[in-house]
């Protein structure tokens, strides 16, 4: 976990609002982020977690404008980012994806997929020094140099990862969107991920957004953690306070479901489970969103939407419970 | 907690190879267990390391170029090996029945999933139709769907992915097996529908007494629901023993590994992570002696050379690493 965090906020999300429009409907949308209010700071990791459907991947892309938001703005050290010509950002914003081996190019080398990002941003004066910078990240991301001319299939998921990441660092970006980038990895390999990217960020000073469903690798990477359901934040704490003090009923579901690898522990703990499924984003559930699995619901909770506030310094949570 | 049971399923150095064009891939390399009857047994391990490949074998679901090329699967005393096309199918879903990681690719699209259920037990048993549409209500309680009637009629599309897998389950359990294999069942789930299905599972296991083969990578998972465990490296069984033996005196350098490398929900400060250096196995070019070997912090000289022997640590405790075997002189 990275201690150094700026004052500032690095990016900005204000009432950010992605919805897709569904195919033969009549002006349906499928809400998948609706009004995200969110600051980054520099050099902190923001983790994001939530059920496959939350909208979490969303929110990840529409922060790098890699889909232009529905309404909202983005900022990016203060400046309006929400309209503006994106190349020049996008040297300072990267992201890593979940599967290593659908986001590489089949047809090009490793050297070549590196090596793109320097050309778009005319990064290197000659061949040799390209040459050298491709070198140098891959032996960042623990590859070998000489492996550039090799083609991503020839390496396993744990490699072909370390050349999505050394293709994100081309540039020297500053923020990076991590999207479940261990997930699709084996267990021996997601520890080894994770440490170079801690490591990363502490040498490159990175900030990081880390999206997973996966819990105990957010609360170890994440300095400060947001729970999102159905498109909203529904509650954002620092990790510790999170997990020791969670607020909102789902928070708690969420985190008395994550498996233990502890046989006594695992068993002695009571679970509030979370019955039923998570509704459709389409037609969200009318005032809190949760409340239709929430075992906590009251009468009041179906109508009107709760106020994302401030419990305790630095500890936001939507619920009229609280 | 098994000891006084009857044995149900013995696995003698069982080996199956896949013959590839590149070369023979031994999936499963020689290993040996035993399952008694109500005993839920774990088989850990990372993609590849054939613990999926030794459950198909078990279910005579082995295909091309995969074949079993040595040991025994003896189940309620007969090897399951000899058994011809049509003893597999009587046993197949009757006496073992297996349910998959992902449910939608296992549920016929075309049909809806009463009928489905009603299947399997009408393929066994000798049942009237309105006893199987019965069984099949009675089950879908049994899974936790709600209003069964009504889910009976619906296709595996109208339902949820965790929904899906508590279909799977009842077709799984329809004929009242004496071992389940549950392969991945939860991975592709979401964790909190992964709570709520093991917490199923658990359940069931309690009502029915069935022995449970439980593989997955997740070794939460597994100090959840499992009596016992056996963790699998390259083909091999590296380690086995009770959840106790596993999680709180590993011995085995890789089951240690898996286990600091880990992040925990429940750990109490922050810890780096201690990871498991190397890449896992090449499986057609595997090194001599101990696979484990090349990524092994504690690798001496033997090691790179031979295969080490089964050494037990008593009370069914068995770890292969050269550093538990005592030495002579």
């Amino acid at each position: 976990m990275n201690e150094n965090i700026g004052a500032t906020p690095l990016v900005e999300t204000q009432k950010l609002v992605k919805y897709f429009p569904v195919k033969g409907s009549q002006g349906q949308h499928v809400r998948a982020v609706d009004g995200i209010s969110l600051a980054i700071a520099e050099g902190e990791t923001l983790g994001l977690v939530g059920e496959s459907g939350c909208g979490k991947t969303t929110l990840g892309r529409t922060m790098l404008r890699l889909y232009d938001p529905t309404s909202g703005s983005l900022f990016y050290r203060g400046e309006d980012i929400t309209k503006v010509k994106m190349l020049a950002y996008r040297r300072k914003m990267q992201i890593i994806f979940q599967d290593p081996s659908a986001s590489l190019d089949p047809r090009m080398t490793v050297g070549e997929i590196i090596g793109e990002p320097l050309d778009i941003h005319k990064l290197c004066s000659s061949k040799a020094e390209k040459r050298d910078r491709v070198s140098e990240l891959l032996t960042i991301v623990g590859l070998n140099s000489e492996q550039a001319n090799r083609y991503p299939h020839e390496f396993s998921g744990g490699q072909q990862q370390r050349i999505g990441i050394a293709r994100a660092l081309a540039v020297n970006p500053e923020f990076i969107v991590c999207d479940e980038p261990i997930s699709a990895l084996d267990v021996s390999i997601q520890s080894q991920i994770v440490n170079m990217l801690e490591d990363m960020q502490e040498d490159l000073k990175l900030t990081y957004l880390f999206i997973s469903h996966d819990i105990s690798v957010v609360r170890h990477i994440s300095n400060r953690i947001g729970v999102m359901y159905l498109g909203k934040l529904v509650e954002l704490a620092t990790s510790n306070e999170l997990n020791t003090n969670p607020m909102h009923p789902y928070t708690r579901n969420l985190l008395s479901a994550v498996p233990i690898p502890d046989p006594d522990k695992s068993r002695a703990r009571s679970r509030e489970l979370l019955q039923g499924d998570l509704p459709s984003p389409i037609n969200p559930p009318s005032g809190c969103r949760f409340h239709t699995r929430c075992p906590l619901a009251k009468p009041e909770c179906s109508q009107s939407e709760p106020e994302f506030t401030e419990h305790t310094p630095g500890h936001f949570a939507a619920c009229h419970l609280i | 907690m098994s000891e006084n049971r009857e044995l149900l399923l013995s696995v003698k150095d069982l080996r199956v190879s896949f013959f590839t064009h590149a070369g023979e891939v031994k999936a499963v390399g020689g290993i040996s267990y035993d399952l008694h009857r109500g005993e839920v047994m774990g088989i850990v391990g990372e993609s590849g390391s054939g613990k999926s490949v030794e459950a198909y074998s078990i279910m005579g679901l082995l295909q091309s170029p995969g074949r079993v090329i040595g040991g025994s699967i003896t189940l309620d005393g007969e090897n399951v090996l000899d058994y011809n096309k049509e003893q597999l199918q009587k046993m197949r879903g009757n006496r073992i029945s297996m349910i998959f990681q992902n449910p939608m690719t296992c549920l016929n699209p075309v049909y809806t999933v009463g009928n489905q259920i009603a299947e399997a037990l009408t393929a066994h048993k000798n049942v009237s139709h309105a006893d199987a549409r019965a069984a099949v209500i009675e089950m879908l309680k049994l899974v936790g769907i709600p209003n069964p009637e009504k889910r009976m009629k619906q296709y595996p599309h109208e339902l949820s992915g965790g929904m899906r897998q508590r279909v799977m389950i009842a077709l799984a359990l329809i004929c009242e097996p004496d071992l389940l294999i549950a392969d991945e069942p939860t991975t592709a789930l979401d964790v909190t529908i992964q709570a709520q299905i093991l917490e199923l599972m658990k359940d069931v296991q309690k009502k029915t007494q069935m022995a449970i083969i439980f593989i997955t990578h997740n070794l939460g998972v597994v100090a959840d629901i499992c009596d016992r465990v056996s963790v699998m490296y390259a083909g091999k069984i590296v380690e086995t023993g009770s959840v106790a033996d596993i999680f709180y005196r590993p011995r085995h350098p890789y089951t240690l590994g898996l286990l600091a490398s880990m992040p925990r929900v429940d750990a109490q400060e922050y810890e780096r992570l201690v990871p498991i250096e190397g890449t896992p196995v090449d499986m057609l070019n595997p090194p001599p002696g101990c696979a484990f070997a090349p990524r092994c912090e504690k690798c001496m000289n033997i090691c790179i050379k031979a295969d080490p022997p089964e050494t037990d640590l008593g009370d069914g405790h068995i770890v292969n690493c050269w550093m538990e075997v005592p030495r002579d002189e």
